[in-house]
């Protein structure tokens, strides 16, 4: 690589003179990237340290020895074994000649399981639902370009900010005060969840459409609401469908482990086996919210790809 | 010129399928809508939105609402500090699990780009190993962790690195691919080996595109590092789940502003970064 250290003083007007001068500049240029670069990796090393000691990291933990004792041990090679030990009891026993009754053992819940399984869908349906209506609503005055007057945009876009930055499970734990335990709050935990994330998509939606067809509808008469239902909604409703499609299969997600502080779906049934130590309980559950999931993901792929494909076409 | 009902008819008669959808295309939008609503139905009645439910349920949410006047103001700073620890020790989670996360994926999503793996089967083995890790939630992971490491900020590290590898190593690979041949080329034709075209070709094209990912799941991460704490694995969340238990609305509600403020906080800085490093970039 080359240096440029040594610049010879060469008068102005040396056909020599530009390209000393861009040496020098890009030279000095160098430095400053260098400098930039030293300054951040010191930054982030220091953000490291502080964090990793902040997280545990070098937390020292006591571990009992294979001969009883017991001894102090850095925290991570003392959890690794118990993390083995822990996947190794979940996996059931699976023999080839009696495939079908270890299957039904390792699975001897079902029925509740199918039961609650379908809770948890039907909760992340409800709770798509209530959060499309109320973001949809909500989208149209948290768009720059439609809202009333400057304190509505202000107010809508707060609201929804602080709806999408609560996460559902702390919804679900006040919800769980107010409607007692139940599916109940956690549709209204996740359908408010949901309002205030699709409510910023849709507003980012709805900002990026032409308003010639508002200005049309404006013309004829309309008032704003038809604005909206006219020139607006064809517009943005490929976006809006691709959108809620994409938030049910997030939404299947989070009623799958809602349950866990009592707003129904299958996480309560992962509550009980994590405290009754049901090990390959929580496999089976594990198998179940990954097959569903994959389901979900997979079919609205497949439907979304379709209306969207049909939207384009019309 | 005003338009008669006559010239309607008219229009009507001549072209039919601009005022009405065809047959089939109605029958299937109100089965469609029909089914909807059936679905919608059973469900309210199966999770019981009975009225006085409903009501009851508003009246309780209004009184804890009303719990947040005036809002807890922490006045000795033992409390106050504790508070602080939680959201610092969410804020190093989220941190220090999207680092990691995106130090275990970088190595990890060459294998999964097409343009560096060219073993098929290989290829997409691995990223159906990224689906797998993709598909199981960070809370699941989170109590699994605890199990193995205690209650604590660690298994939520460990919790957010784990799932981050699998879209890390999703995203950084689909990054790669979406990168130009002919750098590669160049650095080919001067003699390079593999790894440095890699190095000189690939890696300056998608850097941007990686900070710009990785700086967008950690604000994310911030956002779910708070609930962690729910089941236990460390930061704010334990804090929040503590208080609401206790039925200590006034201080829950504080800890929820402070979890707001800090979230924005992160967002602000956080696009700052984007538009100093990637904006100028991408100009």
């Amino acid at each position: 690589m080359a240096t440029f250290t040594y610049f010879p003083d060469i008068a102005p007007g040396h056909p020599r003179a530009t390209i000393t001068a861009f040496e020098r500049d890009y030279a000095a240029r160098r430095r400053q990237a260098r400098l930039w670069w030293a300054i951040g990796t010191a930054i982030f090393l220091t953000l490291f340290m502080w964090t990793s000691w902040l997280g545990d990291f070098f937390k020292v933990t006591q571990v009992t020895l294979p001969d009883g004792s017991r001894d102090w041990r850095w925290i991570i090679p003392a959890g690794l074994p118990r993390l083995g030990e822990y996947v190794e009891k979940m996996i059931p026993v699976l023999r080839w000649e009696t495939l079908g009754a270890d299957l039904a053992e390792w699975f001897w819940r079902w029925k509740t399981w199918a039961a609650l399984l379908l809770e948890t869908v039907l909760i992340a349906f409800m709770a798509t639902v209530f959060g499309v209506v109320g973001g949809l609503l909500l989208s149209f005055p948290a768009s720059r370009n439609l809202a009333p007057n400057r304190a509505i945009l202000w107010i809508t876009r707060r609201y929804l900010e602080i709806a999408r930055t609560v996460p559902e499970l702390v919804f679900a734990l006040i919800f769980v005060f107010c409607f007692s335990v139940g599916p109940l709050a956690g549709v209204l935990a996740i359908g408010l969840h949901t309002a205030g994330a699709l409510g910023k998509l849709y507003s980012e939606a709805n900002e990026n459409i032409d308003m010639r067809p508002l200005d049309g509808v404006k013309a004829a008469g309309g008032t704003w609401f038809d604005q909206i239902r006219y020139g607006v909604v064809p517009q943005v409703l490929p976006n809006v469908i691709s959108y809620t499609l994409l938030r049910f299969e997030i939404n299947v997600r989070a009623s799958s482990i809602i349950g866990y502080v009592g707003a129904g779906g299958l996480g309560q049934e992962f509550r009980t086996a994590m405290s009754l130590q049901e090990y390959t309980d929580l496999s089976a559950l594990f198998v179940i919210i990954l097959v569903t999931v994959t389901v979900i993901d997979y079919g609205s792929e497949r439907l979304r790809h379709r209306i969207i494909g049909l939207g384009e076409r019309a | 010129m005003t338009i008669t009902a006559t010239d309607i008819a008219r229009a009507k008669a001549r072209m039919p399928e601009a005022f009405r959808a065809p047959l089939p295309v109605r029958l299937r939008r109100i089965a469609l809508w029909t089914g909807f609503g059936l679905l919608f139905g059973y469900c309210l009645w199966a999770f019981n939105f009975a009225p006085a439910r409903i009501v009851e349920g508003i009246g309780r949410l209004g009184n804890v609402l009303g719990f947040m006047f005036p809002p807890h103001v922490w006045d000795n700073w033992e409390d106050f500090a504790e508070v602080l620890n939680g959201l610092g020790e969410t804020l190093a989670m989220a941190f220090l699990g999207t680092v990691l996360g995106a130090v275990f994926a970088f190595p990890l999503s060459f294998l999964g780009a097409k343009n560096i793996n060219r073993l098929s089967f290989l290829r997409l083995g691995v990223r159906r190993g990224y689906d797998v890790i993709r598909a199981v939630e960070t809370l699941i992971l989170a109590l699994i962790f605890i199990r193995a490491f205690g209650l604590g900020p660690l298994a939520g590290i460990l919790a957010i690195a784990v799932s981050e590898i699998g879209t890390f190593a999703k995203l950084f690979s689909e990054a790669i691919e979406n990168t130009s041949e002919r750098p590669v080329d160049g650095v080919r034709a001067a003699g390079g080996s593999r790894l440095q075209s890699i190095r000189y070709a690939i890696l300056p094209q998608v850097n941007p595109v990686l900070l710009s990912v990785i700086l967008y799941n950690f604000e994310s991460n911030v956002r779910s590092g708070t609930i962690l704490g729910i089941v236990g694995a460390g930061g704010i969340g334990f804090l929040l789940s503590d208080r609401i238990s206790a039925y200590r609305w006034d201080e829950a509600w504080s800890i929820i502003f402070l979890i707001i403020a800090m979230v924005y906080l992160v967002d602000w800085l956080s696009g700052l970064i984007r538009s100093r490093f990637i904006g100028t970039w991408n100009a």
